[in-house]
């Protein structure tokens, strides 16, 4: 096909989708007519589809049905591969394809060694070539769902793939028709599956996104300014993720095995493959209630076995486990430089932020007024698994239109490097008492920026003055009282041991405080209960213009101070 | 754009001597900026990249956004520019609403087989909009007739069910355009014949319908026309023109008789109408110069394929014969030349030997002159033994050496040691290249 047809049909009519293309687990996503984001399930009702192929006798298997065949035809089936598209074998890691085709060194890339045709000797399949299967298969599954010919798509990525890796991506899915309208960070994507709710508004915030997948962590800290979203701090743990969890629940199970029948089924390779998806299944079980059962014929020397285990059961053996999540986010805030307090939203993402405790966990951590977006903690939460696909689908929807010059140009460094504000910028209050500060353009807010605010006037009116200052950020730490011991008669013990615990905690919260003044500006003959708009416009030289008028008045108050550049 | 916050915070009142020029003062700068990447997602992204490539402010931006937006809707309008109202179509019954023309009812007979679902949807809204019953009873025309909204509601209803629209598709006069006039064909063939079988190509179940395109098309599209339309697969039906089937439940056998017959008529009609296609597109394929172009311009390449077989025939006959008499001629030449070379070997050869005669004679005679090298009468031992050495010499010395002697003993004449010591010299001579032996040569040793 030539690229002028290619260009042609594409502009024909471009049918694009969101696609989350995960290393355990990849989904599609669309918005459907009325504005809403929608995942879209395969041929086999799954939403979220196993990134797994496997291949008997020349058949090629996809997402769950290839997923059970890890347990007999464990050399043809292909998993786990996404991290090490665009790689060389040298800097790869083969840990999670151990159960599965390993990873095979072919040229300067990576290559897997199966039987994909009905022939019996072996084909090196590279992973370029696997990704272009599994990608054809999904835009499959898209295609049939819609009934429409799906060839774009937006496809989420983690926030350290190298351009390397990004180049082998967009080729993979040139191969399999479908045309790369942009490659986006898995975490902005989740965010952006959120603020893309019809209910959502453009607030500054600051997000933690905790992207928790199957094999690997990542955790992001992203700062939203008036709907646009800047990485701050990023953290990665290759060795964290679901996969940790079920080793738990498969040990604890093996053991009791043991118990039993003196035998270990996971020296068993089939036994360990079984004992892997069961527990796996049984992992998500205890994430939906208190109690999962797990059953599998044939375990171990053709013995069956069926066992339950409580959730809290599960929670204590894997305290540490859960510990590695939250210290991913605690490092990840302090990488970012800022304090627990700044943080507004965390967001948890990926098919691991269905357990509860972890999500219960980052609630202890961050203050009250943080919002825990999991569906453990917030019933309104979207599904984890579905946040980046649903992002990607946004985007998809926004950028269908576009040219694809227009699109490269719109993400090219020229546009996206932009200056952002060091320190906030906002309003000063002085009355007779103290002297506040009310920010209106937050820290790390992209120039040039904009910001409308209206105060209120003095309740008898008159002339009223407004002062522009740059503010600090400070955290004020109390040491509460200690409260008076008789006034407390102790009921029980469990009141007491948590009032001593209240005790000891310090209280912190985030002060403002004026750094330097910018501008002064007067407004004469408010009326009495008016309000006074304020708006302040930074241009990305720094220079400002201000703008004071009362509300309904007609003259405002103008300024404007040069830029430093 | 910026959304406005609403802070509930008193701002302070102007403190007492407070004065600026414009009531603005300037009192300091923002610290240094850090340069970040923002992420390129999100409609605000979006936003922000046009303004950044575009180099637009804030308000720049919104402005053009919006009348961008404003344009739109404007356009969306214009479309749909409603058609004038025939009275006598208002003034319809809705009882024989078969004979109505559906769509000229919603103001679509422009569009017809075109309209798509959402512009008879919006067509629809249109005139209810203004036949409404209730809105006419409104305006004081109360006479309740609404048999024209009846119809309304008919033509949608049955323009919005696939199969029922394909129906009235089918037998929908208003579309049809008849095949042109001989005299309008001569005009311009093409632009007269074309839109007949565009129109024709809406009862295909194969689309895109190729075009009749015009002179310049290629054989191949011309090509492709004809087969389609020679194989043209049709959904036209004519049940729309069925006979009603009485439903009163009275007479099964009537019922029967009419279904029959109503089949019989969709046959009949379906026959006609492929009859007609067919007669339509003979007729078209008869007057269509490309047909003959092509089939002349095969004709000629066909006459042009012969005579460059031909002429290669007797091109390759002429070169034979050339080739054949090309080798006669070499073959007399070279024949010519062995003669005369034969004849010129011989004369040589002859010469040679006469020469040799003469040296040879001339060997002898030198001998002989000199009386055989004695004194007086030379004794016939002495002659022998002379006579014997000459003979020896003269076997043993090639041609030149004997023409090289010869000339020696002529310029030695009647000299008899000058004879002497030139035989001397010549047989020494042979005894030193080894062809005489030392003690064979007697007189001149």
């Amino acid at each position: 096909m030539g690229d002028a047809a290619n260009g042609v049909a594409a502009e024909a009519e471009r049918f694009a989708i969101g696609i989350s293309f995960g290393n355990s687990c990849s989904s599609i996503a669309r918005i459907s007519p009325d504005g809403k984001a929608e995942v879209i399930a395969n041929e086999e009702g799954d939403r979220q589809i196993p990134t797994v192929l496997s291949y008997i006798e020349g058949e090629e298997y996809h997402g769950t049905q290839a997923k059970a065949q890890l347990i007999r035809n464990s050399g043809n089936t292909v998993a786990y591969f996404r991290d090490y598209l665009g790689k060389d074998f040298k800097s790869i890691d083969p840990t999670p394809c151990h159960a599965s085709a390993h990873p095979q060194q072919s040229d300067s890339t990576v290559a897997f060694s199966i039987r994909d045709s009905p022939s019996e000797t072996p084909n090196s399949v590279s992973v370029s070539e696997i990704t272009t299967r599994h990608l054809r298969r999904l835009k499959q599954s898209a295609t049939d769902f819609l009934g429409k010919d799906v060839n774009a798509a937006v496809i989420t990525v983690p926030t350290n793939f190298s351009d390397a890796q990004r180049e082998a991506l967009v080729a993979s899915a040139k191969a399999a028709g479908l045309d790369v309208l942009q490659l986006i960070a898995e975490p902005v994507a989740a965010v952006m599956a959120y603020d893309a709710r019809p209910e959502a508004t453009a607030t500054d915030k600051l997000t933690v996104v905790a992207d928790l997948g199957g094999t690997r962590s990542d955790v992001a800290v992203i700062a939203c300014r008036g709907g646009m979203y800047t990485i701050l701090a990023t953290a990665h743990d290759y060795e964290l993720g679901g996969a940790s969890l079920d080793q738990i629940i498969i040990d604890h199970f093996a053991k009791e095995f043991m118990k039993k029948h003196q035998v270990d089924p996971r020296e068993d390779k089939r036994g360990l493959a079984k004992l892997k998806l069961e527990g796996e299944a049984t992992r998500k079980a205890l994430s939906l209630s208190t109690n999962a059962q797990l059953s599998i014929e044939s375990l171990a020397n053709g013995i069956d076995f069926g066992s339950t285990v409580n959730r809290t059961r599960f929670e204590l053996l894997s305290g540490k486990v859960f510990s590695q999540f939250t210290g991913l986010i605690e490092q990840v805030v302090k990488k970012a430089g800022l304090d627990v307090l700044d943080i507004d939203e965390v967001i948890f993402s990926g098919g691991t932020s269905h357990t509860p405790k972890i999500a219960q966990l980052a609630r202890n951590i961050f203050p009250e007024k943080t919002a825990i977006l999991a569906p453990s903690t917030l019933t309104s939460a979207i599904n984890p698994s579905e946040l980046s696909a649903r992002g990607a689908a946004f985007q998809a929807s926004l950028v269908q239109e576009f040219e694809h010059e227009d699109i490269e140009q719109s993400i090219h460094p020229m546009v996206t490097v932009t200056p952002h504000l060091s320190k906030a910028i906002g309003i000063e209050f002085t009355s007779s008492t103290d002297t506040t500060f009310q920010p209106l353009l937050n820290t790390e807010t992209a120039l040039p920026a904009r910001r409308i605010a209206q105060y209120t006037a003095p309740k008898e009116g008159g002339d009223v003055l407004v002062r522009v200052c740059e503010g600090a950020r400070d955290i004020k730490v109390t040491k509460p009282e200690p409260k008076p011991k008789e006034e407390k008669p102790a009921d029980d013990e469990d009141s007491e041991f948590s009032d001593e615990d209240d005790e000891e905690e310090e209280i912190r919260e985030i002060v403002w405080k004026t750094e330097k003044p910018v501008a002064e500006l007067a407004v004469k003959g408010v009326k009495a209960g008016g309000k006074v708009e304020v708006m302040v416009h930074v241009n990305p030289d720094l220079g400002l213009q201000i703008a004071v008028r009362e509300v309904g008045g007609s003259t405002a108050v103008r300024g404007a101070i040069n830029g430093s550049a | 754009m910026a959304p406005v916050q609403v802070v509930n915070v008193s701002l302070p009142s102007l403190p007492q001597g407070w004065a600026a020029d414009k009531d603005f003062k300037a009192v300091g700068g923002l610290s240094a900026a850090t340069q970040r990447n923002v992420e390129p997602v999100g409609p605000h992204f979006l936003a922000h990249a046009r303004r950044k490539r575009q180099n637009r402010t804030f308000s720049e931006d919104e402005r053009i956004q919006a009348e961008q937006n404003v344009k739109k809707t404007e356009d969306e309008e214009d479309m749909d520019i409603s058609e004038p109202e025939d009275p006598m179509m208002l003034s319809r019954e809705a009882k024989d609403w078969k004979g109505q023309d559906h769509y000229a009812v919603l103001g679509l007979s422009k569009h017809r087989w075109r309209a798509t679902p959402e512009q008879i949807r919006k067509a629809h809204r249109k005139k209810v909009l203004r036949h409404h019953p209730d809105k006419k009873a409104a305006m004081g025309k109360s006479d309740e007739n609404d048999s024209f909204f009846k119809c309304i509601q008919k033509a949608t209803e049955l323009l919005l069910d696939p199969t029922r629209r394909r129906q009235f598709d089918s037998v929908d006069e208003g579309a049809e355009i008849d095949p042109p006039s001989k005299k309008a064909a001569q005009k311009d063939y093409f632009k007269a014949w074309g839109p007949v079988f565009e129109a024709e190509g809406r009862f295909s179940n194969k689309q895109p319908v190729p075009q009749l395109g015009n002179d310049d098309s290629t054989q191949e599209e011309v090509e492709t026309f004809y087969n389609f339309w020679y194989n043209f697969d049709s959904w036209r039906s004519f049940e729309y023109l069925d006979e009603d089937i009485p439903d009163d439940g009275e007479g099964r056998d009537q019922k029967r008789h009419t279904e029959k017959k109503n089949a019989n008529a969709r046959r009949k009609r379906k026959q006609e109408d492929n009859v007609r296609l067919r007669e339509m597109l003979d007729e078209l394929m008869a007057g269509d110069e490309r047909i003959k172009k092509f089939r002349q311009q095969a004709r000629a390449g066909k006459d042009a394929k012969r005579k460059a077989k031909e002429d290669e025939a007797r091109r390759l006959l002429e070169e034979k014969e050339r080739a054949r008499r090309e080798e006669e001629e070499r073959k007399q030449a070279a024949e010519e030349a062995a003669k005369a070379e034969r004849e010129k070997n011989k004369k040589a050869k002859e010469a040679a030997k006469n020469a040799a005669k003469k040296n040879k004679r001339v060997l002898k005679g030198s001998v002989k002159d000199v009386n055989y090298f004695a004194e007086g009468e030379a004794s016939a031992a002495q002659v022998d033994s002379v006579l014997g050495d000459v003979e020896l010499i003269m076997g043993k010395i090639d041609v030149d050496e004997l023409a090289a002697l010869a000339e020696k003993l002529t310029l030695a004449g009647k000299d008899g040691a000058a004879v002497k010591s030139a035989w001397s010299s010549e047989g020494q001579r042979l005894v030193g290249a080894g062809k005489v032996k030392e003690g064979e040569l007697k007189a001149f040793a």
